[in-house]
């Protein structure tokens, strides 16, 4: 079965930059569970590129496989979108990112299709800092194969069967860091106010955007033992900064209230404005982030925000010096060299 | 003792020790006879090892232009310590044995029938030169120069062969030089008529070109205009890559901005190197990946994946030996099955064989059109022996008014002019091939979400059973279109008698040519066919059916092709029989003529006796 929305909206409803309702940015109606944390990304991803007026047809979605790689079908009907195979969506996103490299590129993926079956092709993706911007939908637990707990899951803590995790866990952001990632970010499916703005960054960013959302798996992950679930995360989430995200020559609007705030100038000129708060307003520090982390992980707090973000990377096709054309538009005059280049082979061989 | 005493049809034998620098001078040697207009036919036998294990360069000349092995070998060069008793085991009766005499030859060689050339390669090149590397590199020089005396080259065509080689660094040339005159003039006064093999220039070669086929590969996927490759390094697929990168350096930088028009993206593992294919080709680029065998395995998923979403996607399989890691250096067509039905479920795949570098030129680039045409994976079956060896083949060319077929893809304004609503896997020609979109076509129209999961002819999630099956009843027809779409097999009939014939494919080709000219030398006059691409065409077909008996010659022990056809064709099992080599290395006439006799031998009763067997000869 499928499902599609009906496309029925207030006349008034509002419209962004380019004339679109949001509509125009939603999918099909989704499958997942009922209060599944991924349907609220799905909410915050729609609304992000709504608000930044960017044409959908220039977003192209990808997955891997799981509950989170199924929300490319609930969101952005008017994009492309891949559905992969398991674990494999970064090498898929490369090669669709060197064919075309003026489309913007957005991968989604679960803690099991990332830390686990996909760990391998997540790592090379970030050290290829492919321009896109990649998020896991992270519950610690594999939600479609039905609860077994994932990589990700902290140690001691526990889901719905009851048994502690026996393993360390893998900090996702922590691990992009120490690759060198460009851009890392955590946020929870529960804070919108922050998420939106966090993705809309992402977006903006040059290079690979790494967004970590915890996103409680209500049906196997949810009991208040397991640190991913709604109630053990809003009482243990940290937040390093507040932030603002100013895109290119639009004004300043903020729903946080103003204070002395630090401006971060993107690749494309916009902005992202951080609200001063305490001392954790270093975001282009990649150590002050990692030992962050480290101090949160030991206070049992989840600590959420931009927590690493470096304005000028270079990304994939800098580093390949690709032509700016996308490749998928040239034909054999650009790329045929022709039957007389052929013939000099020939002779070069006699 | 009887000397072998030939002109333009012998095989000669380097023995040396991997990394010694002994390639470049065995490959001055296999030009210097190419150049002479004489058909020659190098090949490396090389070990998984950088350096100090055994490799061997086998060189067949022949005036009649017999191309594969021929197995034995009349003349050895034996430089290498490790291997000179097996070396010198395997000269035939009658040949030639060169060793290096600074050290003398064990009491144990004692052979009596074959010709013992001495020649003190290390202490010539000690009082030659002084630098240590020069001395190791210029002995294997040296030999060469021995062979074009004892051979009766003549001095000049090696000395040009090297000045052409170091054209743009003489100094290197120098040394060269010295080394091929020491050794020309230590052979001329030591072993003035030793040897009785010569070499004679000759027309034969014509304009055929000395080409391996792996850069004639890399050549195709330029010249289809290919722009994304995805990669993992494995022997012997490599050089496919490598060489593409050259090429793609040298004609594929935008002139004003020095940019690449290119992206080779060296991935994590084979996964990743199908992953970016497969991306690339969803997008619209011609995309490509190459590897072996055990990147095969591990592409499988994907493959399925490309398959049942119907993405274009490229695959350069070059094969060495299995199972599992194998003989890694050593050649095999043994991934036949394994890449036809490659991922689990009902997958089927294209494959085309090409069996010269001329092919691997052609065939790689048809692949792309193909892969476009059909939405398809299309699997190029190569192998270490066609894609890393030299083998003579017809020049390369390009007709210039050549366009890509870049198949059917809907642009913005065919989406407009739509009058029905578009569904991405809705079969409006009939032919199983539907119209596929492009990200970032059009603001409103023709997006859709590409799935290995089940998916309606609108492209939306499905459990129905119905529609699953119309989408996979669909794909066979495709796979209808496929078989009209692919090269035909080549197909020679020599008599109109039904009793026998012979198939074959890829790099056997050339040995069975030589063995079914030696077969018809014994008065067994066999119909032949050359299978060129999967899935099979009625010529296939039709072909076997006029045959009571059907040689299937290849190389792997499970005679994959007949197990191929036997269950496409829906043979009865005793009809195709094996003819078969998998010890990789390639396969040889007197392997194929050795097994054909005794099967033919065996049934004698069925054979007419015009066309029985004379007795088989010895075994290779
Ligand atoms: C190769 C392969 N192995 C196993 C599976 C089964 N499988 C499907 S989803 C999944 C785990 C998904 O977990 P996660 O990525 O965390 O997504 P979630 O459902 O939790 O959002 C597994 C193991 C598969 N589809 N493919
Ligand atoms: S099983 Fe868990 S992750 Fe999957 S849809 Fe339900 S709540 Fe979400
Ligand atoms: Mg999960």
């Amino acid at each position: 079965m499928s499902y599609t929305r009906p496309t029925f909206r207030h006349p008034e409803a509002h419209k962004n930059q380019l004339g679109y309702t949001r509509t125009a940015y939603e999918g099909s109606i989704s499958t997942l569970c009922a209060g599944c944390g991924h349907d609220s990304i799905v909410n915050s991803i729609i609304t992000a590129f709504f608000e930044m007026s960017i044409e959908p047809h220039r977003i192209v979605k990808l997955s891997g496989i799981g509950c989170s790689s199924k929300t490319p079908a609930y969101f952005l009907n008017r994009s492309h979108g891949f559905n992969s195979v398991h674990g494999r969506m970064p090498s898929v996103a490369t090669g669709a990112n060197m064919a075309n490299r003026e489309l913007i590129y957005l991968g989604v993926s679960g803690d099991g299709d990332t830390a686990s079956i996909g760990m391998g092709q997540f790592t090379h993706v970030v050290r290829r800092n492919l321009d896109m911007v990649y998020i896991v939908m992270n519950n610690g637990c594999y939600g479609l194969t039905k609860g077994q707990d994932s990589a990700t899951a902290d140690k001691g803590s526990k889901s719905r069967k009851g048994a502690p995790v026996a393993l360390e866990s893998i900090d996702l952001c922590e691990l992009a860091l120490g690759l060198g990632a460009g851009f890392v970010a955590r946020g929870f499916s529960g804070d919108k106010k922050q998420l939106v703005p966090m993705l809309k960054a992402a977006i903006a960013h040059k290079g690979l955007a790494f967004v970590d959302v915890v996103s409680p798996c209500v049906t196997f992950n949810n009991a208040p033992t397991s640190t991913k679930s709604y109630s053990w995360v809003r009482e243990h989430m940290e937040i390093t900064n507040t932030f603002d995200f100013i895109p290119l020559r639009q004004e300043i609007t903020t729903d946080y209230p103003h204070g002395s705030s630090i401006p971060v100038t993107l690749h494309d000129g916009s902005m992202i404005s951080l609200y001063k708060r305490e001392d954790k307003e270093i975001i282009t520090n990649r150590q002050e982030a990692i030992n962050a982390l480290e101090q949160a992980r030991s206070a049992s707090q989840v600590l959420t925000g931009i927590l690493f973000l470096n304005p000028d990377s270079s990304d994939f096709h800098d580093i390949n010096n690709t032509i700016t054309t996308p490749l998928n538009r040239l034909g054999e005059k650009e790329l045929c060299p022709g039957n007389d280049i052929l013939q000099a082979f020939n002779d070069s061989l006699r | 003792m009887k000397k072998i005493s030939r002109i333009n049809d012998f095989v000669i034998r380097f023995a040396n020790v991997n990394g010694s620098g002994s390639a470049s001078a065995n490959n001055l040697f296999a030009k210097v006879v190419y150049r002479l207009g004489v058909p020659v036919s190098p090949k490396n036998v090389f070990p998984s090892n950088i350096q100090g294990l055994p490799t061997w360069y086998e060189v067949r000349v022949n005036q009649r232009g017999y191309l594969g092995r021929r197995g034995g070998a009349d003349f050895v060069v034996a430089v290498n310590g490790q291997t000179m008793e097996e070396d010198y085991r395997m000269v035939e009766p009658g040949g030639y044995f060169l060793y290096d005499s600074t050290r003398p030859l064990p009491d144990s060689f004692r052979r009596d029938d074959l010709t013992i050339i001495d020649i003190p390669l290390t202490r010539l090149c000690n009082e030659a030169f002084s630098d240590n590397r020069v001395r190791q590199l210029m002995k294997n020089i040296i030999y060469i120069g021995a062979l074009a005396h004892l051979l009766d080259i003549g001095l000049e065509p090696v000395v040009e062969a090297v000045q052409r080689q170091f054209a743009k660094k003489p100094k290197l040339a120098e040394p060269n030089v010295t080394a091929i005159e020491i050794g020309f003039q230590y052979a001329r006064e030591h072993h003035r008529n030793s040897c009785a093999l010569s070499i004679r220039p000759s027309a034969v070669v014509g304009d055929r070109v000395l080409l391996d086929g792996n850069s004639a590969t890399a050549l195709g996927a330029l010249y289809a205009g290919a722009t994304v490759a995805g990669w993992y390094p494995i022997t012997p697929s490599t050089s496919v890559i490598e060489a593409f990168e050259r090429f793609a350096g040298r004609y594929r930088i935008d002139p004003d901005t020095g940019q690449r028009r290119y992206a080779v993206v060296q991935a994590e593992d084979e996964l990743a190197a199908i992953g970016i294919a497969i991306g690339g080709g969803w997008n619209g680029a011609r995309s490509f990946t190459a590897t072996s065998g055990p990147g095969i395995s591990l592409m499988a998923e994907f493959l399925g994946l490309a398959y049942f979403a119907e993405i274009p996607v490229v695959l350069i399989d070059v094969q060495r030996s299995g199972p599992s890691t194998g003989m890694p250096t050593r050649t095999q067509q043994s991934d036949l099955l394994a890449c036809a039905y490659a991922s689990h479920g009902d997958t089927r795949n294209v494959l085309l064989v090409p069996a010269d570098p001329n092919e691997c030129f052609t065939m790689t680039a048809d692949a792309f059109d193909l892969a476009d045409r059909l939405q398809t994976p299309v699997i190029v079956m190569s192998d270490l022996d066609l894609g890393m060896n030299d083998h003579l083949s017809a020049p390369l060319s390009w007709p210039d008014e050549r366009r890509y077929d870049r198949g059917k893809v809907l642009g913005a304004d065919e989406l407009d002019r739509l009058e029905k609503k578009w569904g991405r896997y809705l079969d409006i020609d009939r032919d199983g091939i539907c119209y596929r979109t492009l990200p970032g076509t059009h603001p409103e129209k023709g997006a859709y979400v590409t799935r290995g999961t089940s998916h309606t002819e609108y492209a939306a999630y499905t459990e129905e059973s119905a529609a699953y099956e119309r989408g996979m009843k669909r794909l066979l027809n495709k796979w209808e279109t496929a078989r009209c779409l692919v090269p035909l097999p080549e197909c020679t009939i020599r008599n109109d008698r039904g009793d026998c014939a012979v198939i074959y494919y890829g790099s056997t080709t050339a040995a069975a040519l030589e063995a079914l000219d030696r077969l018809k030398e014994s008065d067994i006059i066999l119909n032949s066919m050359r299978i060129k691409a999967f899935p099979f065409q009625k010529e296939v077909f039709e072909f076997i059916d006029r045959h009571d008996t059907v040689f299937i010659i290849e190389q792997n022990r499970d005679a994959q092709m007949r197990i191929l056809l036997a269950g496409e064709c829906q043979l009865a099992p005793g009809k195709l029989k094996p003819v078969i080599n998998f010890n990789g290395l390639p396969i040889t006439a007197r392997m194929i003529t050795n097994q054909i006799h005794s099967a033919l031998l065996g049934t004698r009763q069925a054979i007419p006796a015009s066309n029985r067997a004379a007795a088989p000869e010895g075994l290779s």
